[in-house]
């Protein structure tokens, strides 16, 4: 059942148009990945998603249009975006940035800051550090702690392996994919570095200048001529 | 040379994100002028009332310049009008008296229809014009200050009134030393009001909200935050606090309750809010208690400053300040990105 239904979404910057008409679904429980070369429209397609770009065209979210929402009232849906660069609250303490995560939702949050504490060791002892002085891949987590505890139904990462070393690139994916399996939460994922996309995720989208050119299972699209040549380089 | 230059700004901008450690210097300054005034203070009777007269005043231009920096924190908006809604408020809190409410219910009353009103007049005067930057919101608060100055006088006529004080004038003794009750409860209410809100923006849910919204509005509003309504909450807030500051520079004798009585009022604030590096609200406490202390101790030892050269004493401090740190004491200098 598709959880995430995208079809024929436009959005564009003021004059320039950056989606031409992107169709993509995602199903519950999955990982879908989008690929795609810089400008492609893969951040954009994210920000369709949450309503941060001006567009049109239809996007549906577990049988809801999310046409006229504002983007508070998406997360309040259970839609957490991770977006480019992080979003973290530099200013704010590790703690606080994980209870602004919890802000949509009622009641205490003990429970799920003990459960951010079992994916993600080091955050206790953090907790009083300011989030500007984590490195860039603990940094990188907490924004994805940050997403878990407002319990989406569906994550929207944006390029989470942006300027990070390899190591913690696939510590942050394995924790993703954790995620998934435990937490059954419904994962998009935006990247340039298709080979760990595709590891991780169940099916991809290739952008090309704003339109899907090609999609289908990752592993189908591993062995992909074009797909092989233009992203994973071998 | 590119790359080297981009790594450069990319430190650069990394830095601003992160809060810096005030200075030790500012430390230091600040250490020095508080053992200053406590040694002072042991040493003469009348150096001691002063000092803490100063600090009543300065509790109120405290307060005021906190609710300065609220709503600067969050839209970069310096809102001329806070003055103005805080005289307006106070006079709420006259009438109120005059049909009979006591002094405390008349006060929390009053508190309350400022939080409203604040929200309202986010919404009627400043929603409207929000996406057209900062100067158009700027010159809206100019206009707000004087409409709302006008109605003042409109509505109460301009002569002056008396407003009740909160707590009695009658002086205690300690220790040789007489302090008006006054100026102790004022000094209490104005930095009380102050400590309440941090407690509130520190340990509440929708004062996280409201930092959040204020940092990174964008972001803010993929965590849920509705932005907007942060916004008006906090002209609300701001409003409160600074009636307040009016209610008790009203009942002050060197303000008395007339239309134009937080004039000045906002000029120290916003020297104090200055002072402070206009994003910190604890800058913006001690800059308006230093301006306080300073105002009152230059006025009663320095024998040629007279009350009318105690505004341009001000300008000079705040001026020297921002030579030497031109982000104020407690601000961080700002890299923008272009």
């Amino acid at each position: 059942m598709p959880l995430l239904e995208l079809e024929d979404v436009e959005a564009r910057y003021g004059a320039v148009k950056a989606l031409h008409g992107v169709t993509l679904r995602v199903d519950e429980g999955k990982i879908a990945a989008v690929l795609g070369a810089n400008g492609a429209g893969k951040t954009t397609t994210l920000r369709a998603i949450s309503n941060t770009v001006k567009r049109s065209g239809h996007v549906r979210f577990a049988g809801k249009s999310l046409a006229r929402r504002a983007p508070e009232s998406i997360a309040k849906l259970g839609i957490a975006h991770v977006p480019e660069g992080r979003g973290t609250f530099s200013e704010l303490t590790v703690m606080e940035n994980l209870r602004l995560g919890g802000y949509t939702r009622r009641g205490p949050l003990k429970d799920d800051l003990q459960r951010v504490r079992s994916y993600f060791t080091w955050i206790d002892e953090r907790g009083d550090q300011q989030a500007g002085t984590l490195s860039g891949g603990e940094q990188q987590m907490l924004a994805l702690a940050r997403a878990f505890m407002q319990r989406p139904k569906l994550l929207l990462l944006d390029e989470p392996s942006l300027g990070l070393a390899p190591l913690v690139v696939s510590e942050i994916f394995r924790i993703v994919k954790e995620l998934n399996e435990h937490e059954g939460m419904t994962v998009l994922v935006v990247e340039q570095n298709a080979s760990i996309a595709l590891q991780a995720a169940s099916d991809a989208y290739v952008l090309e200048v704003g339109k899907v050119a090609l999609s289908g299972p990752s592993a189908e699209l591993r062995e992909h001529e074009s797909v092989r040549r233009s992203y994973l380089g071998y | 040379m590119a790359v080297a230059s981009l790594a450069r700004t990319l430190t650069r901008t990394e830095a601003r994100k992160i809060k810096p450690a005030p200075s030790w210097i500012v430390i230091g300054l600040l250490v020095a002028g508080c053992v200053f005034l406590a040694i002072g203070s042991l040493q003469s009777a009348l150096f001691a009332q002063q000092t803490i007269a100063g600090l009543a005043s300065g509790g109120i231009y405290a307060s005021l310049a906190v609710a300065l920096v609220l709503i600067y924190r969050a839209t970069e908006v310096v809102n001329f009008s806070q003055g103005a809604i805080a005289t307006f408020t106070t006079y709420i809190a006259w009438q109120l008296m005059q049909w009979g409410l006591a002094y405390w219910g008349a006060f929390f009353l009053t508190l309350a229809i400022a939080f409203v009103g604040g929200i309202l007049l986010e919404l009627v005067a400043i929603r409207p014009v929000e996406r057209a930057g900062t100067l158009t919101v700027v010159i809206v608060t100019i206009g707000l200050l004087i409409l709302i100055e006008g109605s003042v006088g409109w509505i109460w006529s301009a002569e002056v009134k008396f407003m009740p004080p909160a707590f009695p004038s009658r002086p205690i003794q300690v220790g040789g030393v007489a302090f008006t009750l006054q100026d102790l409860g004022t000094i209490g209410v104005s930095i009380g009001a102050v400590v309440l809100l941090w407690l509130f923006f520190q340990f509440t849910k929708l004062g996280l909200g409201m930092r959040a919204a204020a940092l990174r509005p964008s972001a803010a509003r993929l965590a849920g935050v509705r932005v907007s309504w942060m916004l008006s909450l906090g002209w609300g807030l701001a409003a409160a606090l600074g009636s307040v500051a009016g209610m008790m520079a009203a009942a002050s004798p060197t303000v008395l309750l007339q239309p134009s009585m937080m004039d000045t009022v906002l000029i120290y604030a916003f020297a104090a809010a200055v002072l402070g590096g206009l994003e910190s609200a604890a800058g913006a406490v001690i800059g308006g208690l230093a301006i306080g202390v300073m105002l009152n101790l230059l006025g009663s030892y320095v024998s040629w400053v007279t009350p009318q050269l105690l505004l341009p004493a001000t300008f000079v401090l705040m001026l020297i300040v921002l030579l030497i740190k031109p982000s104020g004491l407690f601000g961080r200098a700002r890299v923008r990105k272009v």
